[in-house]
């Protein structure tokens, strides 16, 4: 087993993992392994699984079934707190802000102390802001900083998410639809966060039903159907086979 | 300190331009809830004179200390409890027991056990007991949130009245306890109320002072995002449930700090003073001021407090019917508030 691993290669996988809504199979025995410094994609059809597995993957569901291996690290449970010490970070299909704090402080609470005494005594750092405000610039939000998030339009919570995740500095990122909905400037504005992200070595994970962005930018690509594999290599060549076709693209 | 170089800046734009200001001003609800409250608020004190005044300051001082503490848990963290007063009920009980003179002639039958200390002494030991109750209750309530909070909160609050109403061993149950120490420093004592306004006004400053210092930090901050949405926060690192628990503790020591401080105020306690209804009242006020807003707390409790002695004058009311009317009008302000101004006098959130 461990003569596939290896860690060099491989910054996170799952085995055999498996969630069970009721009698529904949302993830089914679920085996897979995503590449270090890669651009992933996942696709598959509504209701194949996509969103569960990135919920499972940050902890914001448990496992029914399964270990997920991160650093070498075998995990039967997640937990969503841990997520950032994994590495981990996520963004949400539907957009979650918090609402009734300004753009600035959406920001700022992802950059600051997470001790529950020593946050309690931390004021707002000259670093923080430095880091935010790099931030915000870099998706373009740095203007409406004072605004209220859920003043925003929702092109602009889109990005303002995808900034929140940008902030938390870790290895793997989980983007759950990130093009959904989005005009097509502000499609190219996070195709090239994306690329730029994966200039600087990050591990990238995404869902889409686009299938030009998915050809453009993923290097690796997942075909999930009902929970499980259907078809998993390079983007070209998967997007290719037959099979994928008929069972996926053709429709 | 934001509010007085805005109250300063408000002053200069009327003495160099009155119309304009006046153009500018008139749709600012916030300002003109601040006018009336406190402009209300000076114009009945000066026609009482100075011993209502200082009625007035105590009752508000009290009520505002509880509604500072309860806003950092319903209005910055989003959990909506109605069972405050328990807390609140805990630190004045506290104090009485420990203070409370021990020559004071008891019935017999409702003997309770005395300890004579001065306030000072009792004042700590009220806050730390209203801080481990809570950190009692907090563990259990913490897997709960939203409407269930509510619920559950509420069962504290009854247990927590029940408990001093029926423990007459500690309590004395509805005799009450009588002969509540005052404070006292060395050689001065407070035994007047003008010293005892002053006292409750430090201790107001320093809840304030603190509340403030919670708000603006990092902590705060994670309240916030705890209250907009807490599974969205956990991803991002934290523990919730850690955070949940301090505030709740910290509020409910504050609480507990304005038990106290009326026990020895007004050297009588008895249950009635822990009622449910008190509670509500309690969450009232932090609505009606503003929800995340520790200035909108001062002035709801000020409204609040207003409301209740300022209709003490109201010619045609039998005295007797005042406490109830008191109720009416604040049952119908709330409404009429959640329809037009949902997120208070001068707070800028919702529940």
């Amino acid at each position: 087993m461990s003569t596939q691993v290896d860690p060099r290669v491989y910054v996170l996988e799952t085995r055999e993992i498996s969630k069970n809504f009721g009698a529904v199979k949302a993830i089914d025995q679920l085996t897979m392994s995503i590449l270090r410094e890669w651009l992933t994609c996942i696709v598959g059809p509504n209701g194949s699984g996509k969103s569960t597995l990135i919920n499972l993957l940050s902890g914001m569901l448990p496992l029914d079934g399964g270990i997920v291996v991160i650093d070498n690290v075998g995990l039967r449970v997640v937990k969503a707190h841990d997520s950032p010490d994994h590495g981990i970070t996520r963004t949400f299909q539907e957009v979650r802000l918090f609402d009734q704090i300004s753009v600035w402080d959406n920001i700022m609470v992802v950059l600051t102390e997470r001790r529950v005494f020593p946050s309690l005594l931390e004021r707002t750092k000259p670093r923080h802001r430095e880091e935010a405000e790099r931030i915000l610039k870099s998706v373009g939000m740095w203007e409406k900083r004072d605004a209220m998030a859920q003043d925003l339009s929702y092109g602009q919570r889109k990005l303002l998410e995808i900034g929140r995740a940008l902030a938390m500095d870790v290895q793997i990122y989980l983007f759950d639809e990130p093009f959904a909905g989005l005009f097509p400037r502000m499609l190219e504005q996070v195709k090239s966060i994306l690329k730029d992200m994966r200039e600087q070595d990050r591990s990238i994970v995404f869902v889409s039903h686009n299938m030009d962005i998915v050809r453009e930018l993923a290097d690796h690509l997942f075909v999930l159907d009902s929970g499980a594999l259907l078809a998993v290599g390079e983007t070209d060549e998967v997007l290719s086979r037959s099979s994928v076709i008929d069972a996926y693209l053709g429709n | 300190m934001s509010i007085a170089t805005g109250a300063l800046r408000n002053l200069q734009d009327v003495a160099r331009d009155p119309r304009s200001w006046w153009q500018r001003s008139k749709g600012n609800i916030e300002l003109w809830a601040n006018l009336i409250v406190i402009g209300w608020a000076l114009v009945f004190m000066l026609w009482r004179g100075g011993g209502f005044a200082i009625t007035v300051g105590s009752v508000f001082a009290i009520w505002a200390i509880l509604a500072v503490s309860l806003n950092l848990v319903v209005g910055y963290t989003g959990l909506l409890s109605v069972g405050h007063i328990g807390f609140f009920g805990v630190g004045a009980y506290a104090m009485a027991v420990l203070s409370s003179n021990a020559s004071y002639e008891q019935l017999r039958t409702e003997a309770i056990p005395t300890f004579g200390w001065p306030f000072f002494a009792a004042l700590p030991f009220s806050v730390i007991l209203a801080g481990l109750v809570a950190l009692v209750v907090g563990v259990a309530f913490n897997r709960f949130r939203d409407d269930i909070y509510v619920l559950v909160s509420f069962g504290f609050a009854v247990i927590a009245f029940t408990t001093f109403l029926s423990w007459r061993n500690l309590t004395r149950g509805a005799f009450g306890i009588h002969e509540i120490a005052r404070p006292a420093i060395g050689p001065l004592v407070f035994e007047g109320e003008l010293e005892f306004l002053a006292l409750l006004l430090v201790f107001l400053g320093l809840v304030v002072l603190i509340a403030w210092l919670i708000v603006t930090s990092s902590f705060g901050r994670v309240l916030t995002a705890i209250r907009e949405d807490e599974e969205g926060i956990q991803v991002f690192g934290y523990h919730t449930t850690h955070y949940k628990l301090a505030i709740w503790v910290i509020s409910a020591m504050m609480a507990g700090l304005a038990g106290a401080l009326l026990a020895s105020w007004s050297t009588f306690i008895d249950p009635n003073s822990f009622v449910l209804l008190e509670s509500v009242l309690l969450v009232s006020i932090v609505i009606l001021g503003g929800l995340a807003s520790i200035w909108g707390s001062l002035l709801g409790a000020l409204a609040f407090v207003m409301l209740e002695e300022g209709m003490r004058f109201v010619p045609f009311l039998p005295s007797e019917f005042i406490g109830q009317i008191r109720q009416v009008i604040l049952g119908i302000l709330l409404v009429l508030l959640m329809l037009f101004r949902p997120q208070g006098l001068v707070g800028r959130f919702k529940l």
